[in-house]
């Protein structure tokens, strides 16, 4: 990294981070959890032992950006796989990363079989509403009335259903140990998540079973919006319906 | 020569597995597989193996592609609607190049079906399954001592070739209880340089089902294309029987091979020279063993549990030099050697 | 020799147990042996019929359209397979569940009260093992010593108490027939 004569570093790219620029489109969230992923695994000093796996959607690109071993599965597999590389690797950390097409719905089995059981990984869900690669479905956790390319009239619960709360649904189990939303719409949010990736991570090495991070995230190419408006409906709609906090911890 | 025991088809498979050094096993239980996942689900944990049962074919196979890319020997276990449902997972498995066992232990088909012994998903197994360019390597036992042999090979032409196999058997050789003779100790499976387990620093690894770009791609489908080639020239097995003298030469695989063979016996002592060629690998399929047949053949005749599969990589194989007729019909139905016998004097 | 014995009757009955034994026993006489059962939901409660093969040449064919032998441990069994026993063959019905005559006229034919004898001996459990000794005593496909040391082993030390009772029952069953071996009479034995 070339440095300019400052007498102290405030900010450089985790360790964990490949120097590559992301691919994702301007305002998109992924950028922000990737470097929370990277940031967390630097300060634990555990990339070594890192595996992670990665999903189908805007997501799978995220094995280009992380210095780990990482494999790569099958739309909503991921899970599955992380059990296979668990049952056979204990000591390693293992982490999944997923979008909310790939988990809450193609993947809802695995995943929810994956907290059942308390299998010893950590998902990090990113649920920004929409489908991203495939130009803006509806989502299983679209909001209702949201006009996606396959709710053109807004999501309509008589046909389509409603959104599905994977944290507290997950929660209702008696088997994960970690669970919690959280947000990056601004500074002080990106600094609690940051908190719940170390304590998602800090679980599974405790031995203390699944633990998963539901991350509200924004996707402004797919919301028609732009980065700061898609921020302010993250924090503003979004929210509302699918609140923050944590739902599931060793210490309850 | 160590003494005989008597087991069941699918106990020797899966007793054969853990000889070859698998020690996961993940699966969902289906009829006439089952008994392989209770075996293993007994006995994996009693040598610090997992057993795990999971929710659906389609976790388990997925988990089968974790624990490939861990480095670790895995199989999985099913019946055909339960295969069907892993085809994705395989396909992934052929593309990341995860050496893993799946065996089918055929049911009657398709949809549901029922659980009589078939071998319609012949055309499933050797032509891959599910999307995309890709084989498996495909062996078809035909006894309870092949159930467990072949089983060990399995495991060593999946690590030899990076590819997934398939053990190709049916409810009737899972079931069956024959003598079975255990050979020596297989040697250890090889460590897997390219996998992500590890026991020290080292740059990165990834298993990737997609390559980086379009070009990747095209060169993975080009190595994919070597590779197969190669499993062509040098894992072609089959058994011949009776084949010399024989005016006809009947074709068939597993349970249809053990009633053929009965009907040749028989014909043989009538003074009818019929004769036998057992495919043992269906993929690849052994065209060598068809060399020069038609010195001596007149025809062959392809017997199948199945509305007539094989039958296409017979005639593939012996290419219109004599004429391929077959005999078989999906469903359950099973020939008896008497139908075989009365099949081949029509020749 | 190529013996092929289907052996039929409810589920519970033991029916797979003895065509197993004899498997077993005929593999320590250093024959070969195949044994098949009819697999399947009927698991519990229902029919259950397996078929063992023992040969002094290598076995092809699992599959016996026409067995040699049949024990019938129930009347649906006897309905069902007695036409398809070959001509000369031998069969035993456990004549306790079985209230008909037995109408093959071609066949050695023993109708044993298999049950019956099993309750005597305070186990009705053991009727199977009745039927296999008539079975064995009739055909001496092999040895009753075979079969004895088959089943200690068949029965493991879990089991090792049942171990008496099966034999007794076996024996009996042996000794109602084995004196008319080579007969070719139809046997009715009370």
């Amino acid at each position: 990294m070339s440095t300019t004569n400052v007498e102290r570093v405030l900010f450089e790219r985790p360790q964990s981070l490949v120097a590559l620029p992301f691919p994702y489109c301007p305002g998109c969230s992924h950028g922000i959890i990737n470097r929370l992923v990277a940031e967390v695994v630097d300060s634990l000093g555990i990339s070594e032992r890192v595996v992670g796996v990665t999903s189908i959607g805007c997501s799978v690109r995220c094995w280009k950006h992380f210095t780990y071993d990482m494999v790569q599965a099958a739309h909503g597999r991921a899970p599955a796989v992380a059990t296979g590389l668990r049952r056979v690797m204990p000591d390693r950390i293992i982490f999944t990363y997923q979008g909310d097409g790939d988990l809450a719905a193609i993947g809802t089995a695995e995943a929810l079989h994956s907290a059942a059981r308390g299998e010893r990984i950590t998902i990090f869900f990113v649920n920004n509403a929409i489908y991203g690669a495939t130009g803006g479905q509806m989502a299983p956790t679209t909001l209702l009335g949201q006009k996606t390319s396959s709710s053109p009239y807004g999501r309509d619960p008589v046909a389509a259903g409603f959104p599905i709360r994977v944290a507290e649904l997950l929660a209702t189990l008696p088997a994960p140990g970690y669970i919690a939303r959280v947000g990056v719409f601004d500074a002080a949010n990106v600094n609690r998540a940051r908190r719940a990736v170390q304590r998602a991570f800090e679980v599974q090495m405790e031995g203390k079973g699944f633990s998963l991070v539901e991350f509200l995230a924004s996707c402004p190419t797919n919301l028609k919006m732009d980065p700061v408006k898609a921020n302010e409906w993250v924090q503003k709609e979004l929210q509302q319906y699918f609140p923050l906090g944590q739902f599931k911890s060793p210490e309850e | 020569m160590s003494e005989k025991v008597l087991m069941k088809g699918n106990e020797a498979l899966s007793e054969a597995a853990i000889r070859a050094g698998c020690r996961h096993f993940f699966g969902y239980p289906i009829t006439p597989s089952s008994e392989i996942l209770e075996y293993l689900a007994f006995r994996l944990p009693q040598i610090g193996g997992t057993f795990l049962q999971s929710e659906s074919e389609v976790a388990a196979i997925n988990m089968v592609y974790g624990a490939a890319a861990a480095g670790a020997r895995v199989m999985t276990a099913s019946s055909s609607p339960g295969v069907s449902l892993m085809q994705e997972g395989i396909s992934y498995a052929a593309a990341a190049e995860l050496p893993c066992l799946v065996v089918n232990v055929t049911r009657a088909s398709p949809g549901l079906g029922r659980i009589p012994p078939a071998q319609s998903d012949y055309w499933q197994a050797t032509r891959g399954g599910g999307h995309g360019d890709y084989h498996l390597i495909v062996l078809a036992p035909f006894s309870v001592q092949e159930m467990a042999d072949l089983t060990i090979l399995a495991f060593d032409l999946a690590d030899k070739y990076r590819n997934p196999a398939m053990i190709l058997a049916d409810g009737m050789l899972g079931q069956m209880m024959e003598p079975l003779e255990w050979g020596n100790q297989p040697q250890d499976p090889p460590v897997k340089e390219w996998s992500v387990s590890r026991t020290e620093s080292r740059d990165r690894r990834l298993i990737l089902a997609a390559p980086i770009s379009d070009e990747g791609l095209l060169e993975l489908n080009c190595h994919l294309v070597e590779k197969y080639a190669r499993a062509r020239e040098d894992e072609q097995r089959w058994q011949s029987y009776l084949v010399d003298d024989a005016e006809t030469i009947v074709v068939a695989y597993g349970t249809a091979a053990r009633i053929s063979a009965e009907a040749i016996e028989s014909l043989r002592k009538k003074g009818h020279r019929a004769g036998l060629i057992r495919p043992i690998s269906l993929w690849p399929f052994p065209a060598k063993a068809f060399a020069g047949i038609e010195t001596t053949a007149g025809s062959c005749l392809v017997v199948e549990m199945s509305s007539g599969q094989m039958v296409d990589d017979v005639r593939l194989a012996v290419n219109g030099r004599i004429p391929v007729r077959g005999m078989g019909l999906g469903g359950g139905w099973i020939p008896t050697p008497e139908m075989v016998e009365e099949e081949i004097l029509k020749s | 020799m190529l013996e092929q014995v289907l052996i039929a009757g409810f589920g519970g009955q033991g029916v797979l147990f003895i065509g197993q034994l004899l498997a077993y026993a005929g593999l320590k006489e250093g024959l070969e042996v195949l044994w098949l059962p009819s697999y399947g939901p009927e698991m519990r409660g229902g029919t259950a019929n397996c078929i063992s093969i023992i040969s002094t040449d290598k076995i092809w064919s699992p599959i016996v359209p026409r067995p040699k032998s049949l024990i019938a441990m129930n009347w649906p069994s006897l309905d069902k397979f007695e036409p398809k026993v070959v001509p000369d063959g031998v069969l035993v019905a456990n004549s306790s569940l079985i209230e008909r005559d037995i109408q093959r006229h071609d066949l050695r034919a023993y109708a044993v009260p298999a049950s019956g004898v099993a309750q005597d001996l305070g186990n009705v459990r053991v009727s199977n093992m009745v039927a296999l000794g008539a079975y064995v005593g009739a055909t001496g496909v092999v040895s009753s010593e075979a079969v004895l040391s088959s089943l200690i082993k068949m029965l493991g030390d879990r089991k090792a108490s049942l171990v008496d009772v099966n034999a007794s029952a076996f024996r009996r069953g042996y000794e109602m027939t084995v004196g008319s071996r080579g007969q070719s009479n139809k046997v009715d034995i009370h």
